[in-house]
């Protein structure tokens, strides 16, 4: 399966990052494989997928850390190849689940350390300004080990963005915060997003990945389908309008049979009725004008919201192609 | 291969601020040369004069070597396994570091501690002994021959200790493991200090440089042997 980034094709640069089926086993344990898509420059991308899915690893083989077993791929216009491992990790910067701080370091001292290794021009000024994008410019000397595990998260997040990378590869960013500390997180990406910053994130929250991508992945070891939340959504569930009456329809088939825009329709309950409409911009007015023709008293009349949470559901666990039963 | 000088001051800078920060590593830099002087200086004062005959022509201060074999043995443990067990590796892996710089900076780290413990606590147990033995026991002891074979053998006793550590520490989760199984590496260096020391093998100049010459040659290929054992996808994802 392959989806091209809707801005890939407007940037000279090409994609921020392609996959062409790219394979990654261990041994005879696959972590995931085929896998294709193309991320544009300043895109938000979302890569959903239960926990051995592979999202981590992939994180971990476009951070050129592991060795692809099979495909290709190009991340910030270089291919992942070992000869272009140091220039990949000075374009791009990964914040992995984990914080991985030096806790025996104060919260400077790591990002210093972090600056000589991106050799950053400036670093005084470079991490003066991470620290104030993060908030915490006045815990700058404490002690990374005596942190709360969510300013130990907004540390990582200032390590990543030392280097002003072209990618950002964020790996689980909220897992284990607290609400207040996962809307600081969610607040700072979209801060980087306005700045265009490329955004690779990696999550199980499905609120947060329809909140803050443009495009989500859904990964479960193959690429189960790409695309923006909505469209995936409509591909997966057809569009439904749930009506309310009053008062049980007297013959709801030939009312609804009439509606050139309802494919279909079925009772729920004594007075609710379930209508598959092709745009509900189209049917709902439709609906409405028969039911008031027909003289029935209307409650309401509501598209059917699916989320993402049920496309997410439907594609992880729909069998992967090799599973598929084969027609005897 | 280009080395960047700055990603391996960082390194080294972070390591030095590291280890006087941790306890453990602390207590183990304190230990070996405690074990290596205590003994044999009670044994020294309570020597009398007459002892001094006995000591006359044999290489007792051999022994010494024993710290630049010991301390950066448990060092070097550290090094990757300490790593790995703060789950920190994996941030400094995703920056541009190559793994020539990252060893390098690590060896760096424990290579001049190590050099500086191994000297200081040498000239203190000179001092000590010079100023503090009974007549007659300082000049039998402290040999100039004993005093250059423990400054030119210290950095490459040293700098084999720490290739052996890292590629223990490389191969082994756990940091504890990784310094029992790196200092039970240094053992045979140890023995071959403890039987010069004891006369067991009869120091030559010649026996002194051919040693000298192993070391130095072992210290080059340690590198090179080292160098790929450090596999960045084995260190984040495990053996498979």
């Amino acid at each position: 399966m392959t989806s091209q980034s809707p801005h890939a094709s407007t940037d000279k640069r090409g994609p921020a990052i392609s996959a062409d089926k790219l394979t990654k086993r261990f041994g005879e344990r696959v972590a995931f494989e085929d896998v294709s898509f193309e991320i544009g420059y300043g895109e938000v991308f979302g890569f959903l997928g239960p926990n051995g899915a592979g999202k981590t690893t992939t994180v971990r083989t476009l951070g050129t850390m592991l060795t692809p077993s099979s495909g290709s791929a190009t991340v910030a216009g270089l291919a992942l190849t070992p000869a272009n491992g140091v220039e990949i990790r000075r374009r791009i910067a990964i914040m992995p689940e984990s914080p991985g701080l030096y806790q025996r370091l104060s919260v400077l001292e790591n990002l210093q350390c972090f600056a000589d290794l991106y050799e950053i021009d400036d670093a005084r000024s470079r991490i003066q300004a991470v620290l104030a994008a993060v908030g915490l410019t006045d815990r700058a000397s404490d002690r990374s080990g005596v942190l709360s595990k969510g300013l130990r998260q907004r540390v990582a997040l200032a390590r990543a963005l030392l280097s002003d990378p072209e990618i950002l590869f964020l790996d689980e960013p909220t897992s284990g915060l607290d609400p207040a500390a996962a809307r600081d997180v969610h607040e700072l990406i979209g801060h980087l997003r306005e700045r265009g910053v490329t955004i690779f994130l990696t999550t199980h929250r499905l609120e947060e990945a329809e909140k803050l991508c443009d495009r989500v992945a859904i990964l479960n070891t193959t690429l189960r389908s790409v695309g923006r939340p909505e469209d995936l959504r409509d591909q997966l569930f057809a569009k439904t309008l749930r009506v309310v009456t009053l008062a049980p329809l007297a013959d709801p088939a030939a009312l609804f049979g009439t509606i050139e825009s309802v494919t279909r329709w079925h009772a729920e309950g004594q007075s609710t009725y379930a209508l598959a409409v092709g745009d509900t911009r189209v049917a709902a007015p439709a609906v409405t004008r028969a039911l008031t023709a027909a003289g029935a008293d209307v409650v309401s009349i509501a598209e059917e919201q699916h989320t993402l949470e049920d496309v997410y559901l439907q594609l992880v666990d729909e069998p992967r192609p090799a599973e598929e039963p084969q027609p005897k | 291969m280009s080395l960047s000088w700055r990603r391996i001051r960082a390194i080294l800078v972070k390591e030095l601020r590291e280890y006087g920060r941790n306890r453990s590593l602390v207590a183990a830099m304190a230990l070996y040369p405690l074990i290596f002087t205590v003994q044999p200086l009670i044994a020294i004062f309570v020597a009398p004069s007459a002892a001094a005959a006995s000591l006359t022509g044999r290489h007792e201060l051999t022994f010494m070597l024993g710290i630049p074999i010991l301390v950066p043995a448990a060092l070097a443990a550290f090094a990757v396994a300490g790593e790995r067990q703060q789950e920190t590796l994996e941030p400094v892996l995703e920056t541009p570091i190559t793994r020539e710089e990252f060893l390098l900076g690590k060896a760096l780290a424990v290579f001049l501690p190590s050099l500086f413990i191994a000297y200081v606590v040498f000239a203190v147990f000179i001092g000590v002994v010079e100023l503090f033995a009974k007549p007659g026991i300082a000049p039998a002891l402290i040999g100039t021959d004993d005093v250059i074979v423990q400054v030119l053998f210290t950095p490459l006793l040293a700098a084999w200790s720490i290739w052996v550590g890292i590629a223990v520490s490389t191969r082994s989760n756990d940091v504890r493991v990784a310094q029992q199984l790196s200092v039970l590496s240094s053992l045979p260096l140890i023995l071959v200090t403890i039987a010069l020391s004891f006369n067991v093998i009869q120091p030559s100049f010649e026996l002194v440089l051919f040693l000298g010459a192993v070391l130095l040659v072992a210290d080059i290929l340690g590198w090179r042997l080292i160098a790929p054992l450090f596999d960045r996808e084995r260190l984040i994802s495990g053996p498979h």
